[in-house]
């Protein structure tokens, strides 16, 4: 990557010698690369659903892998998002939905239960680490107390002496523009129509 | 050197990069003596302005001295002046300079043809920004390039500390020009969104341009607290509803001036659906800007009114109620600022005493604390309203 970055440099502009500390946490790019497995994932599930379908021992019409794709790809989306933290929460659930999908889909009767029951130990493993990452992602506590700027007006003089200054000057304005002489005088902007 | 680096969304990282070098006789290379975080470095941060690239040096807020010089600079600078740095890179010679209007400088802009794609015309050279505007690489470095620095510099007496004279760069001109577009009369209200250091300059630039009252809105307590010190009055939206407060402080009429400094990236909030459609759209890459406060201004502000948008929005935004704008008479000024116009006056008024734009920081940390504290100032949390940066 920092060769890539280098090469689009042009000549003369500074370019990377040894990269450093990032203001992305692991946890946050981990997030982001679960993002980028959920989007694959699901448009996996779009592209294949009546494989998905008889995979599963489900029934092969069953629109259910197409809704839970495009459940998958919004879900991608919020985890490269900067809401972080609700895309890792959205796949937990996401995760919740699909245990109890594929737990139905365990019924005896199924021939296909022997891949539901690996599927479901995959999914149980990625629940462990979704769970794991959207836990790291609190957000930080303060580090110090919070501050009071009541006294930064950012007038050295203080407020007041400039808010009477400018006050002397607007009220010199208004007399010149209510004098007598002026008052007969149409203002500048209605003078240019 | 060290400098802090953009790597992606929400990726910077403090880099150790090769020294810049003097590229052409207009050059002059200075050792960075304070930067500073600025609001449109988090559009940046979270990717919203579109062509930035991996290895983007980033910051527009940058001073420092002269530590060499180009052929070219027939005397304007020398090795050890002391030096502010505009955001916007300007050649002072060609047609738009000369009229004052810097940010769109005609010549700086190094990718001249793809911003001519883009924007219908060329803009200036920005430090820092996406490659539409150059990629020029940023003043978050111990060292930095100034392209045409003979006109691209503000000159700074000894007298005055960094952390007084650093905001001429960008953010005080930047309130300024916000408030003079606003042609303000003495009678006038002027309602400003947003409470971040733009709005808090926008604040006490309307009181030195003799606003008669100032009405500022935001949800975090400190930056309201810092904008009631400044001589406003204050709106927090969280708590109360804008529209009716500030018909209530208006007599009904509504402000006649507006201030949109937040842009793009408005606060996304459930009182607001609008902000959660924006959200919605922005993250599929339907819009590029959360609009509310703009509609919002659309809708308070006083037929005939002026609203001046300082505020940095990147492409594409969605249902702005036109008709409304259209049915008030109302008059949308914006643009990125000409910093040169303002700083001769504002750096007179810094050395009076009038103003000290220091009062905006709230963090000064090391270069090296530069990624973490994109975050604190992001999230706004330990009470950060600023940071500066020291190289």
């Amino acid at each position: 990557m920092t060769y890539l970055a280098n090469v689009t440099r042009r000549e003369g502009d500074p370019k990377i010698i040894a990269t450093g500390q990032s203001s992305l946490k692991p946890a946050e790019r981990m997030v982001k690369n679960l993002g980028w497995f959920s989007i694959a994932l699901g448009a996996a599930e779009i592209a294949f659903a009546p494989r998905v379908n008889a995979a599963l021992g489900l029934r092969r019409s069953s629109s259910l892998p197409v809704v839970f794709g495009l459940r998958e790809i919004m879900q991608g989306m919020l985890c490269l998002s900067v809401e972080k933290r609700v895309g890792a929460w959205s796949r937990v659930a996401g995760d919740a939905l699909d245990i109890a999908v594929l737990m139905n889909a365990l019924d005896r009767r199924n021939p296909k239960r022997e891949n539901v029951k690996l599927a479901l130990a995959s999914l149980f493993a990625v629940t462990v680490v979704d769970v794991a990452v959207a836990a790291s992602l609190r957000p930080e506590r303060a580090t110090r107390a919070r501050q009071n700027y009541q006294n930064r007006s950012g007038f050295p003089q203080g407020l007041q002496t400039v808010r009477s200054r400018q006050g002397q000057i607007s009220s010199d304005d208004d007399s010149e523009l209510f004098s007598e002489e002026r008052s007969t005088q149409p203002r500048q902007p209605f003078a240019q129509i | 050197m060290k400098a802090l680096v953009w790597h992606g969304k929400e990726d910077i990282r403090y880099d150790t990069v090769t020294d810049p070098e003097i590229q052409d006789d207009r050059d002059a290379i200075i050792r960075v003596t304070s930067c500073a975080i600025c609001g449109s470095d988090l559009h940046l941060f979270h990717n919203f302005i579109p062509a930035m690239l991996p290895g983007d040096i980033m910051g527009h807020e940058s001073m420092g001295e002269v530590v060499e010089t180009g052929r070219g600079l027939n005397g304007t600078l020398k090795k050890g002046d002391r030096i502010v740095v505009p955001f916007t890179i300007i050649c002072g010679e060609c047609e738009q300079c000369r009229r004052g209007n810097y940010s769109v400088c005609e010549r700086t802009n190094r990718n001249k043809s793809i911003a001519e794609k883009v924007f219908g015309h060329t803009t200036a050279g920005l430090f820092g920004y996406t490659h539409l505007t150059g990629g020029y690489p940023g003043g978050q470095a111990e060292y930095l390039r100034v392209p045409f620095a003979d006109a691209t510099h503000i000159k700074v007496p000894d007298s005055l500390s960094d952390e007084q004279v650093l905001f001429l760069s960008d953010i005080l001109p930047t309130g300024w020009q916000a408030v003079v577009q606003c042609d303000l009369e003495p009678t006038d209200t002027v309602a400003i969104w947003g409470c971040g250091p733009v709005g808090q300059m926008a604040i006490r630039s309307a009181v030195l341009l003799g606003a008669r009252q100032i009405i500022a809105i935001d949800c975090v307590p400190e930056r309201l607290e810092m904008a009631e010190a400044g001589g406003a009055t204050t709106i927090n939206f969280m708590t109360e509803s804008v529209v009716e407060r500030l018909n209530e402080l208006t007599g009904g009429l509504g402000p006649e001036k507006c201030i949109d400094a937040v842009g793009t990236e408005s606060h996304v909030t459930f009182s607001q659906p609008d902000t959660i459609y924006d959200r919605a759209k922005q993250m599929v890459g339907l819009e590029s800007d959360r609009a509310h406060v703009l509609r919002e201004i659309i809708y308070v502000c006083r037929p005939a009114g002026i609203i001046s948008i300082p505020g940095v929005y990147g492409g594409l935004v969605d249902k702005i109620p036109l008709g409304l704008v259209m049915n008030k008479g109302l008059t949308i000024k914006t643009g990125q600022t000409h910093v040169n116009r303002w700083t001769d006056d504002l750096l007179e008024r810094i050395d009076r005493g009038e103003i000290d734009p220091s009062f905006v920081i709230t963090h000064s940390v090391g270069l090296e604390q530069g990624p973490e504290m994109y975050k604190v100032f992001r999230d706004k949390s330990d009470s950060c309203i600023k940071v500066l940066l020291k190289p």
